[in-house]
């Protein structure tokens, strides 16, 4: 069943083309990874995706209706939700608090209800707070709930991102370049979490990844991308042997060969 | 006790002003505007259209409240109308567009005469003499001395026990999120536009209250009190105190109202314009995050239940 549906995606920046006419089919409960040189377009069209960037042209449907050009707080409503290449967690703020904030759009009391504290306030931060402990237990976060996010070490960092993503209770959860800046044993411990967090929320994934051996490993089908364009598609065998995608990670093979 | 009751009034400035500079964390600095706008409303309901001082004490109370409340409501009004074109705009643009909101505000009031010659020209005559009893230029004199010790002190106690309430829940976390990072903010689903406004309305609302008990306690109101100076002044008190820290806030604009006041006590007034930005120079370099930072007293924070 397809949840996501990308047709002729495109995005200019001036006379710049990030994205160029990008299509992508991506169905319920899989695992998919874009990858692609430096520049190549893949976070532009993650920024496309939650409506950070509106599309310049082309259509996205996601589990039926057309969410292109919409606010990103609706998309994140309507159930995808992300990370960022470079954290962007509310530093400031304890972890708790940080997941809490997930919950906002689904939390059901009026501005007057936080007024006065009324019952339905009590009930509702009550629920919030006990969903929020009990996915900071899942990854293992529990701990350092009072701690100020800021503060956690890089790869918890990271964990946490994902663990808010989480809480918006997606159906599509988009990863920009989870794995950047772990070391190899934090990177296995990520490939674990995801794949069980995959099975436990039945969620879609569709991540960005440098990490070969990451991409590689989990992911049930690759796109490739090189100028804006997409150059391959296929399982992650197919993918190591496409001739295109060697010649834009590696340059073209023979001209090289010669040239040496 | 007129010093008590400003500083009272200043909290409740301040901490009003807080919920946009230290919580939401965009940056106004026309405040003084919106609690010129609830000290004219409130002073022209009780002083002209009522004549509160000629009636019994009860409706007396109860038309004074009403008008706080009317004061307050017209000034988030005008905070709406302003943040719903402005909050699109970031640091420095956000400061200058609040800054003319502010002066603006004050010169219509200020020309308030004029207005009433034109509306007079144009045939609208009963609207011009309404206008004309602003007397802006003169200042609107003779206001009942309605804002009593203890309604100054219930309505400071209830005002930032409301703002406290917001900010710890799920609405005031949305704005918090929109000051630690906009985008991400975003992305979590949080309508980050609608919020800043609510903030802002919100601040404007509980500044013009601040405004209407102002105009109360003084008896006597001129649109040069809300200039830019007084916006600057909520600033010092915010700043001094820590953003983002109500109990900061509330001890900032307390100490800093009662310090003019003490240093003439010891007779040592002439030296004010010294004292006071000393302390600040002091506090900037040895407390850059103010004196609480973002931290608060613990009889300030509500106490929350514990999950396991």
């Amino acid at each position: 069943m397809l949840i996501l549906d990308i047709k002729d995606l495109c995005c200019y920046f001036g006379g710049l083309k990030a994205v160029e006419k990008f299509n992508a089919q991506i169905n319920k409960n899989e695992l998919v990874g874009l990858i692609g040189p430096n520049g190549a377009g893949k976070t532009t069209v993650f920024n496309v995706l939650t409506g950070i960037y509106p599309p310049n042209y082309g259509e996205i449907f996601f589990q039926g209706e057309n969410i292109a050009g919409l606010l990103s707080y609706m998309i994140t409503q309507k159930g995808i939700a992300r990370t960022f290449q470079n954290i962007r967690l509310f530093s400031g703020l304890t972890v708790l608090d940080n997941i809490l904030i997930a919950y906002h759009f689904r939390t059901k009391y009026s501005i007057w209800d936080s007024f006065v504290r009324n019952e339905g306030y009590h009930l509702e931060e009550r629920k919030n707070r006990k969903q929020a402990m009990e996915l900071l237990r899942l990854f293992d976060l529990h701990s350092y709930r009072d701690y100020l996010a800021g503060g956690l070490p890089y790869g918890e960092q990271r964990k946490l991102e994902i663990a808010r993503a989480l809480a918006t209770q997606p159906n599509l959860l988009l990863l920009d370049e989870p794995a950047a800046g772990m070391n190899p044993y934090e990177t296995v411990k990520l490939m674990e979490l995801v794949k069980k967090i995959k099975e436990d929320f039945q969620l879609t994934i569709f991540l960005i990844e440098h990490h070969m051996q990451f991409v590689m490993g989990i992911c049930e089908r690759i796109m490739v991308m090189d100028f804006g364009i997409k150059i391959a598609e296929g399982t992650p065998e197919e993918i190591k042997k496409n001739p295109k995608v060697i010649e834009a990670y590696l340059g073209e093979e023979r001209k090289n060969a010669q040239g040496k | 006790m007129q010093i008590l009751m400003f500083a009272m009034i200043n909290i409740i400035m301040t901490v009003s002003l807080n919920l946009i500079n230290g919580f939401t964390g965009q940056f106004s600095i026309g405040h003084a505007g919106f609690m010129c706008i609830g000290a004219y409303t409130s002073a022209y309901f009780t002083t002209i259209l009522f004549k509160a001082a000629h009636m019994s004490y009860f409706p007396q109370l109860l038309l004074f409240l009403f008008s706080l409340i009317l004061g307050g409501a017209i000034a988030a009004l005008a905070g709406y109308c302003i943040g719903l074109p402005t909050l699109k705009l970031k640091g420095d643009y956000l400061a200058i567009v609040t800054l003319a909101f502010g002066e603006i505000v004050r010169s219509i009031i200020r020309a308030s005469d004029e207005i009433a010659v034109l509306l007079k020209n144009i045939g609208l005559v009963r609207f011009a003499e309404t206008i004309s009893k602003i007397s802006g230029p003169r200042g609107l004199s003779a206001i009942p001395a309605l804002s009593k010790f203890w309604l100054v002190y219930l309505i400071t106690i209830v005002s930032v026990l409301i703002m406290r309430n917001f900010i710890y829940s799920t609405h005031g976390r949305a704005c918090l999120s929109i000051r630690e990072n906009e985008l991400a903010s975003e992305t979590m689903g949080v309508n980050t536009t609608k919020y800043k406004i609510i903030a802002f309305s919100l601040s404007a609302f509980f500044a013009g209250v601040g405004g209407g008990l102002f105009a109360h306690v003084l008896r006597f109101i001129h649109p040069d009190n809300f200039s830019f100076i007084k916006s600057i002044d909520y600033l010092i008190y915010l700043y001094a105190g820590g953003m983002g820290s109500i109990s900061g806030s509330i001890l900032a604009a307390t100490s800093l109202t009662i310090l003019p006041e003490f240093l003439r006590v010891i007779n040592f007034q002439q030296w004010r314009m010294v004292v006071y930005p000393l302390i600040l120079i002091v506090l900037m370099l040895r407390r850059p995050d103010g004196l609480l930072g973002n931290r608060e007293i613990s009889f300030l924070v509500p106490k929350r239940e514990e999950v396991e």
